[in-house]
């Protein structure tokens, strides 16, 4: 095999990339748009992704790029169906029995949850982007196309509001 | 509602990082370990399903995939045009698909239904059934004096050989049996392109990538010695 043609910039093949970043993109989606719809906002998000990959830099920064492209996704699938995103967790709504420490619990998550998807869009990324793909502040600013100091800001100003919706 | 206790900072944290019920397939009694796992197995089983969709709507450049065969797991690539690589169990298979990504495309993923046609012809031909392979090749990596002598050698028939200095005529250049020898073992599909038929004219194995006994193996099977 000749050897003289010029090494390319290096990207990672897809699938590598794929299989380093589902799980990140998942968890974000799920907590977007709900269980039903995340399936298809993970499908598309990684179509267009494929698409564009060639034309990447291999320095970029591939987990802030996708979950940028996640978040269009998971915004385009909100406002297809005009609505809040779909952060309830869902209620048991049985009745009667005294409810266990568990559903307790899992009732107020619901409430904290409902006051993530009451969130302004902004805020309600930083916070996903943040604790549910785990990302350091900059690269919450890279998906966000933001200063770092603007996803700060963002990710205080949503926990505050968190805080005072399920106050401790 | 019952809950109206309200969380800490930390438990408010804490039930982010979890996500919520409905992320981690919560009937309740999960751990969050066991959520954890059943997200990735989530994410896992989506991301197939998208790698061969990928792949059957041609948005991939290469699908690739894993096969058996008596020499163990070999790994094959292949692009719309045909087969473009097949790799011995012996090679880093991340460093193939690197090396593909860099001189091909990056636009690679794993779907063995692509490879289903390739994987069937490859059985035949190790169980003694098939003589002749009819998958179209991708002779991407290979270039203009390599693909003279790998063409010349495609045409060996099953069970016969050549040696490196009647290739190298073959393929035009008859002085040129080293270089000859060299094309050969850069070949890119071995096996497919049977690079295993050339010898040394003193009846000698030669050389192969994959090693001499694989060599000895594959003329055997085919009856050559």
């Amino acid at each position: 095999m000749s050897t003289t043609q010029p090494r390319a910039r290096g990207l990672p093949p897809f699938q590598r990339f794929l299989d380093a970043e589902r799980d990140v993109v998942w968890r974000y989606l799920v907590a977007q748009v709900g269980p039903a719809e995340a399936e298809d906002c993970f499908q598309e998000t990684f179509i267009a992704a494929l698409r564009a990959y060639p034309r990447l830099r291999a320095q970029s920064n591939l987990r802030a790029w996708v979950l940028t492209i996640a978040q269009h996704k998971a915004l385009d699938a909100h406002r297809a169906r005009g609505r809040r995103p779909q952060l309830l967790a869902e209620q048991d709504g049985r009745e009667g029995a005294a409810p266990s420490a568990q559903e307790q619990l899992l009732a107020r998550e619901g409430e904290l949850w409902q006051a993530v998807a009451a969130l302004p869009e902004r805020q309600r990324s930083a916070i996903a982007l943040r604790f549910l793909a785990d990302l350091p502040h900059r690269e919450i600013a890279a998906a966000m196309d933001c200063s770092v100091e603007a996803a700060r800001r963002s990710l205080h100003e949503g926990l505050t509001k968190l805080r005072k919706a399920v106050p401790a | 509602m019952s809950g109206r206790e309200g969380m800490t900072v930390k438990e408010i944290e804490q039930a982010l990082r979890r996500g919520p019920a409905h992320a981690r397939g919560v009937a309740g009694s999960r751990t969050s370990g066991g959520a954890a796992a059943a997200s990735a197995a989530a994410a896992r089983a989506a991301a197939q399903r998208l790698s061969e969709r990928m792949a059957e709507q041609g948005l991939a450049d290469i699908g690739y995939a894993p096969v058996d065969s008596p020499f163990g797991k070999l790994l094959l690539a292949a692009s719309e045009q045909g087969l473009l690589r097949l790799a011995f169990p012996e090679e880093d298979a991340d460093s193939v698909l690197e090396r593909l990504a860099a001189r091909v495309s990056p636009r690679i993923v794993e779907s063995p239904a692509q490879l289903d046609p390739i994987r069937r012809e490859l059985d035949e031909y190790f169980e003694g059934r098939r003589h002749k392979f009819e998958l179209p090749l991708d002779w991407t990596l290979v270039g203009p004096f390599g693909r003279r002598v790998l063409g010349a050698t495609a045409r060996i028939p099953y069970g016969n050989v050549l040696t490196y200095t009647e290739v190298a005529a073959e393929a035009g250049s008859p002085r040129g049996s080293r270089a000859a020898g060299n094309a050969l073992g850069a070949n890119p599909i071995p096996i497919v392109v049977p690079c295993h038929r050339v010898l040394r004219g003193s009846g000698a194995l030669g050389g192969y990538a994959g090693g001499l006994p694989r060599k000895q193996f594959l003329l055997e099977l085919e009856g050559a010695r």
